[in-house]
């Protein structure tokens, strides 16, 4: 390929995070931490049971990330949460720096910023599209030429001198688009801020991002959940996971790969030996999880009203009397929604031991949902000890069976209580 | 052929790079953001920019009647009024400047997440945000002076007068450096943020603000002069009201502190603003 077509070029790029609390610390604390160390005591600042799984160990969020795009190409970008797409782009947006490897540009780059983040409640419209464009890297000279063509994509003419905190956020977003659309430049880097607006305005958007690619030759990087949109603005697809890039092509193949690499984690059998356990168990622990499977599926795609068995495989080196399990499940947002026990399960003998629980999940809305799983004892004073935790032990989703209304997990939280019932009526 | 790239990002270096050119491609984003700055500032507010001058004359009023009427400290035989408000106008400009920077990373998570544009940008616009107030203080001061000029009060402008500009320089140098340097510490060490409100009040208090300098011993005269914030206080008053103490040396040193902190808040600045949204 001749270089002068290209866009961007990413050489071996790769970003490390620190896990476990990183800043908010207070300068005294510090000091306190580092003479604990050099007198080799334990670090007074570490809190004790916390929920993080390690403190100072550290991930690759990117890990050798190798790409070369062209100009004028529309590359979509998908991937699980967490699988690096935000990190990506914000190295590429330079609010970030890359740990190790180089990112070649050749062009203007603007990032489009997250509804109005750069928005003054105060300012008039008008006044925030100035501002907002010069922070996007524009001249006011630039923004005076583009203003009219702004204002008119923004269907906010009418409001345009009043006061952006009377606006309504879709009037913000509206405004928001039309500045990081209008930008003169080369390179622009979008991250799911379709998401928002309404579906009329969106297809505004997508066809804006395509002509301008197309017309002006300007070059998209486009993250998005939402595969239509995937399929509709971009010609090319990158699927990133942990990190790496897994495919890189036609936009048909990475979305069926996507889809996928999804189902993976639903797979209904589930090797433990391996999994990352709690700090407080990882070194040593009597008794181990080996294995999870629900009897009698391919995946975990459960209906909140169905009853299913799953077997579970401990390994023990002890005896336990009277162990117990809890399943913890975490809604998509890392929110602990619920837990189910079986406190049935008697005694656990050296060796193997093959339990086969029944278990229900009535009351959990839809959704895909990470499991916790716990071994512990418990004594007649009602403490508990734990032997094994994982914390990311499996994966299943959850379907519902009639639906009256989308149900809002956000707002409403990931149990349905058993509804009420209405006694009398007058 | 090697091809000629318009950016390359690449992990943080460690050699010194103040970017001050990107600074001055994004010029039309300061002077927007001293607008904003200024235009929102008193907006739903009854008596609106009026407050930029009630501020300085009642803190003014306080010191005269506790200072000067109380505890009845020399003003160099000056009107207390005029004394006083000669050090607070510029004490202010100097506060203002260090206590807004000091906040730039913290108050600017959200903006700073999303988009990149030369942070050092932000305090620039602060630096010169705060000007304008200190500039309508200033007209505030005049007018109180040439009041007490046409009472005959013994009040005369010098020619070290001519010098305001670069003082008032000197004194946004020093402040914007201090600001940077605390708002680059508190994305790791979130107590500075505390120090600050009242490290300001203290540094007042070791300014020749409510205490005349010429009515120090000597060796006190030369400590406090060495307060880099000091030398611009005395040659401020000097200059506009005719009495009072002119360091130019400890003048001249702090010039080279001030240049010196401002450059390690730049470059501290700009290590920071590569990872700080991995750690604020």
């Amino acid at each position: 390929m001749d270089e002068k077509d290209i866009a961007v070029k990413i050489v071996h790029l790769k970003k490390k995070y620190r896990l476990g609390v990183i800043g908010g610390r207070t300068l005294g604390g510090e000091i306190q931490s580092w003479f604990a160390k050099k007198r080799g005591k334990e670090d007074p600042n570490v809190q004790i049971g916390r929920d993080a799984v390690d403190t100072n160990e550290s991930f690759w969020a990117l890990d050798d990330i190798n790409l070369v795009i062209k100009k004028g190409e529309r590359l979509g970008i998908i991937g699980r949460n967490g699988a690096g797409k935000s990190t990506l782009l914000k190295i590429f947006s330079r609010v970030t720096a890359p740990t190790e490897g180089k990112i070649y540009v050749d062009g203007r780059v603007s990032s489009m910023l997250e509804v109005g983040t750069g928005f003054h409640e105060e300012l008039t419209g008008r006044e925030n599209v100035y501002l907002n464009g010069a922070i996007l890297g524009m001249t006011r000279a630039e923004i005076d030429r583009k203003i009219e063509d702004i204002i008119e994509f923004s269907e906010c003419r009418r409001f345009i001198d009043t006061p952006v905190k009377r606006y309504s956020s879709g009037m913000t977003v509206k405004l928001a688009f039309a500045i990081s659309a209008f930008l003169d430049s080369d390179i622009l880097v979008m991250d799911e801020v379709l998401a928002v607006g309404d579906v009329k305005f969106q297809q505004k958007c997508l066809g804006k991002m395509s002509d301008v690619s197309q017309d002006e030759g300007k070059t998209v990087l486009y993250v998005s959940h939402n595969m239509e949109t995937i399929r509709q603005l971009c010609d090319r697809c990158i699927v990133l996971d942990r990190g790496k890039l897994i495919y890189d092509g036609e936009v048909e193949e990475a979305i069926s790969i996507y889809a996928d690499i999804k189902r993976g984690d639903i797979a209904s059998f589930t090797d433990l030996r391996k999994a990352k356990r709690y700090r407080s168990v990882r070194l040593v622990r009597p008794a181990s999880f080996v294995s999870v499977e629900f009897l009698g599926r391919k995946e975990n795609l459960f209906k909140n009203s169905e009853t299913v068995s799953v077997r579970i495989i401990i390994e023990s080196e002890l005896e336990y009397k009277d162990a117990k399990i809890r399943f913890g499940y975490n809604d998509i947002y890392e929110r602990k929604a619920a837990s189910s026990f079986c406190v049935d399960i008697g005694d656990i003998g050296q060796g193997k031991n093959e339990l086969v629980l029944d278990a229900c999940f009535d009351g959990l809305v839809g959704g895909s949902y990470r499991t916790e799983m716990v071994l512990f004892i418990s004594n007649d004073f009602g403490s508990v000890r734990e032997i094994d935790i994982i914390p990311e032990a499996f994966y299943f989703e959850i379907t519902e069976d009639n639906k009256q209304f989308e149900w809002n997990t956000m707002r409403w939280g990931a149990v349905r209580l058993k509804d009420m019932s209405c006694r009398s009526r007058k | 052929m090697a091809k000629k790239w318009t950016a390359i990002i690449e992990p943080p270096k460690k050699i010194v790079d103040l970017k001050l050119n990107e600074v001055w491609r994004y010029r039309d984003l300061i002077w927007l953001f001293v607008k904003r700055d200024f235009t929102t500032r008193y907006k739903q507010t009854i008596l609106g920019p009026l407050w930029f001058l009630i501020q300085p004359l009642f803190i003014t009023i306080a010191q005269t009647f506790i200072f000067g009427n109380v505890a009845g400290l020399s003003t160099d035989g000056l009107p207390q009024v005029l004394f006083y408000m000669g050090g607070n106008v510029l004490w202010l400009y100097f506060s203002t400047c260090l206590t807004s920077t000091s906040n730039t990373f913290r108050g600017n998570a959200r903006l700073f997440g999303k988009v990149y544009f030369p942070r050092l940008t932000t305090p620039i616009a602060t630096a010169i945000s705060s000007l304008i107030n200190f500039g309508i203080q200033f007209l505030m001061f005049l007018g109180f002076i040439l009041f007490f000029i046409i009472r005959g009060a013994n009040v005369h402008i010098t020619w070290i007068a001519a010098l305001t500009p670069l003082i008032v320089l000197q004194t946004a140098i020093l402040g914007v450096g201090c600001g940077i340097v605390i708002s680059a510490l508190t994305t790791k060490y979130r107590d500075l943020q505390v120090m600050v409100s009242f490290g300001v009040m203290i540094w007042m208090y070791l300014s020749p603000v409510i205490v005349s300098g010429s009515s120090l011993s000597e060796k006190t005269y030369v400590l406090m002069m060495l307060n880099p914030v000091s030398p611009a206080i005395e040659l401020f008053r000097s200059g506009w009201l005719g009495s009072g103490t002119t360091p130019f040396l400890f003048w001249g040193i702090s010039w080279v502190v001030s240049i010196a902190v401002f450059l390690l808040g730049t470059i501290l600045f700009n290590r920071i603003e590569k990872t700080f949204m991995d750690t604020v």
